[in-house]
Parts: structure tokens; C-alpha cells; sequence
């Protein structure tokens, strides 16, 4: 069970942000659920294809002791590609979720979600 | 407490207790289907003339991905600058 | 946001070049060592985002127009979109890598093995880097500098 750390860790970065969606008051502090929720599931995504004993998938100035198995001692470079689109999406939403924040602040004055329920004019 | 609070409590014990019980079972270091990667590891200097790997993934192999990429970013800073315009008069 | 002390000013206008230089060192080098468009990208934009901070966001905004940075933006997609459309002119398919083999720049492949570094060897990937590293910057500094004016108004007001 020991060699099983990283999936833990990403088991409790999910429950922590489900935490902080479900049970807190604040605005801000819902949004700042939402993105521990996206870093756990990129960690995930780079764990999944992490080999025993391996390098950079890079050919430049690589060590010389790996070149009669090329294929069998480098990480595998699919996930780590995949992952840079997934960070570049969660900021994205997450620029826009903060800009919605302060017009709905200018507009009703507090940040309570209790609050803001009807539309108010 | 509330009857939302009891019901979220219950939802959210039932969904750890899976998610743990799923982590045990997975293997941390030998992946199971690698047949993909190998032969993009192999073939990456011949056919492309890269020596980098997840650059030629990011930008010629899988190309199209990055299209809808830049395409979110595009529409993330279009709606940025229309919430916050003032219109002069 | 109001003006920062001298000191702040001074120190920023000293390290703005380093920054900069480094953001564009890790996009050119992009085929060769880990890094690329869009993390070269993000590491100039954080450079020129200290500069908001330390000169306020009142002075800046009224220095560099919102429209001529959205300008620079749509130049980096055009011309991402640009290159793909000419691979579907001179090979056969879209997103073809027409400057690897027979081409006038970038064409030279490197030995099979673990070998140094050459900078003219990938076909269409540097040009690709450059393009998505100017939108990514001209976005996240636009994203910002919006944000940061529009949240300066109402202590002007009151």
C-alpha cells in the first residue's frame, strides 16, 4: 500500500475540493474548490504513465547508459502532452468564473450565496 | 443540521470510499498498453526531425488538439473584454 | 491600483529585460529542450504583469490600448492557422509538415541516438511556437490589465 502514495494523494486533493464546493458560504471560496479539483485530476493524468527507472523522452544530452533500450527506459510522453492542454483550459475558465464574480459584486453588493437568488432589479 | 447538509455528508463518504478502494487496485510503474508510445519514441527522429518527443505530440501528431486549444483561449479573453466594456457617448 | 515607492519602480525597471529574455529563449528553443509555445509564453506574460503592479494600473491603461493588444492576439491565431493551411497546399492533408525533408529552412534531420543540439532541424514547429507564444502573451496581459482597471473605479468614484 505504500507504493500507491501518489494515487492517495490524488484521492485526497479531489475530496478536498469537493469539500470546499459543498459546504462553504463564500463565492471565492467555492472557486478556489473548483481549481484544487483540477489540479488533482492533472496529477492523476501524469501518474498514470510513469515507468520504473526512466527519463525525459528527450534525445538531447540524454545520459549514456540508457541507449541499447530505447523504447523500454523513457517515460511515456502521451499523458505529459495531454496534461498541458488540460492546465491551459483551467485557466481559462478560471479567468472568466473571477471576472463573473466581481460583476455580480457590483450588482448585488455581497457575496453570499444564500443571498443571491432572485433577480433583482 | 440541515437535511441538504445530511444528504451531501452521506454522497460525499459513499464517493471517497470508491475512489480509495479503485487507487489499491491500480499499479504505480509498470503501465499496462504501451504499444502507442513506443512506436512514437522509435519514430519521432526519422520522420519528423524533432528531439524532443512531447513537442512533436503536442504540435504534429496530434495537432488538432491544439487548434481547440487556442480556440478556448480565444474565446476566454473575448469574453473577458466584453463583460468590463464601457460604451462612450 | 495606485503607484508604487521608487525603490519598486527602480528594481522593476531593472529586471524586466532578464525576464523577457528568458520567456523568449524557453519558446525559441522549444524543439530541442522541454518548454515550447505555451509555457515560454506564460513565463514573459508574468513579466509584463509585474510591470502592472508597479506602475499601477490607471497609468498603463491609459498608455497601451486594449485594441491594439487584441489586434496582436488575432495575429498570432492567423497566423497558427496560416501554416496548417499551407501543408494542405503542398502535401496532401492538413497540418502537414511540409519543410522536413525538402524545404528552404529547417530541413536538416538528426542522426538516429542520443546526439547535441542543432537549431534548424524540426520542419514547421518553430514557426508554430512563435505564433501561439505572441497570443498567449498578448492574452493573459490583456486578461489582466482589464481586470485590474475595472476594479480601480470605485475608489475613484468615491
Amino acid at each position: 500500500m505504500i507504493f500507491n502514495i501518489p494515487f492517495i494523494i490524488v484521492v485526497a486533493m479531489i475530496f478536498i475540493g469537493l469539500y470546499a464546493v459543498l459546504f462553504k458560504r463564500n463565492l471565492v471560496k467555492i472557486v478556489i474548490g473548483i481549481s484544487i479539483i483540477e489540479s488533482g485530476v492533472n496529477l492523476f493524468l501524469i501518474t498514470l504513465g510513469y515507468r520504473e527507472g526512466g527519463v525525459v523522452p528527450i534525445f538531447t544530452n540524454a545520459p549514456p547508459d540508457v541507449v541499447e533500450n530505447v523504447p523500454g527506459s523513457m517515460v511515456l510522453p502521451v499523458p505529459q502532452a495531454l496534461t498541458l492542454t488540460s492546465i491551459v483550459i483551467g485557466v481559462a475558465v478560471l479567468a472568466l468564473m473571477l471576472s463573473l464574480i466581481m460583476h455580480i459584486y457590483k450588482h448585488y453588493g455581497t457575496l453570499d450565496v444564500r443571498k443571491i437568488r432572485r433577480l433583482k432589479e | 443540521m440541515s437535511t441538504r447538509n445530511i444528504v451531501a455528508t452521506v454522497m460525499l463518504t459513499v464517493l471517497v470510499v470508491f475512489f480509495v478502494l479503485t487507487a489499491l487496485m491500480l499499479s504505480f510503474g509498470t503501465p499496462i498498453k504501451t504499444q502507442m508510445d513506443d512506436y512514437i519514441i522509435t519514430h519521432t527522429q526519422n520522420e519528423t526531425g524533432t528531439n524532443s518527443a512531447v513537442t512533436t505530440i503536442v504540435f504534429d501528431y496530434r495537432g488538432f488538439d491544439t487548434l481547440g486549444e487556442a480556440t478556448i483561449l480565444f474565446a476566454a479573453v473575448s469574453g473577458v473584454l466584453m463583460i468590463f466594456r464601457r460604451i462612450k457617448k | 491600483m495606485s503607484q508604487m515607492s521608487k525603490i519598486v519602480r527602480t528594481l522593476s525597471n531593472i529586471t524586466f529585460p532578464f525576464i523577457m529574455i528568458f520567456g523568449l529563449y524557453v519558446i525559441a528553443h522549444g524543439h530541442l529542450t522541454p518548454g515550447g509555445g505555451f509555457q515560454g509564453g506564460a513565463v514573459a506574460a508574468s513579466g509584463c504583469v509585474m510591470l502592472i503592479v508597479a506602475y499601477g494600473s490607471t497609468w498603463v491603461f491609459e498608455k497601451i490600448k486594449v485594441s491594439k493588444l487584441s489586434a496582436f492576439e488575432s495575429l498570432g491565431a492567423l497566423g497558427f492557422i496560416g501554416v496548417a493551411f499551407f501543408g494542405l497546399i503542398f502535401g496532401g492533408y492538413f497540418f502537414n509538415n511540409f519543410l522536413v525533408k525538402t524545404g528552404i529552412l529547417f530541413n536538416v534531420v538528426p542522426e538516429t541516438g542520443f546526439t547535441g543540439s542543432e537549431f534548424n532541424t524540426a520542419g514547421v514547429l518553430p514557426l508554430m511556437n512563435f505564433a501561439v507564444g505572441v497570443k498567449v502573451i498578448a492574452g493573459i496581459f490583456a486578461i489582466v490589465l482589464v481586470m485590474a482597471y475595472a476594479s480601480s473605479i470605485k475608489e475613484r468614484k468615491q
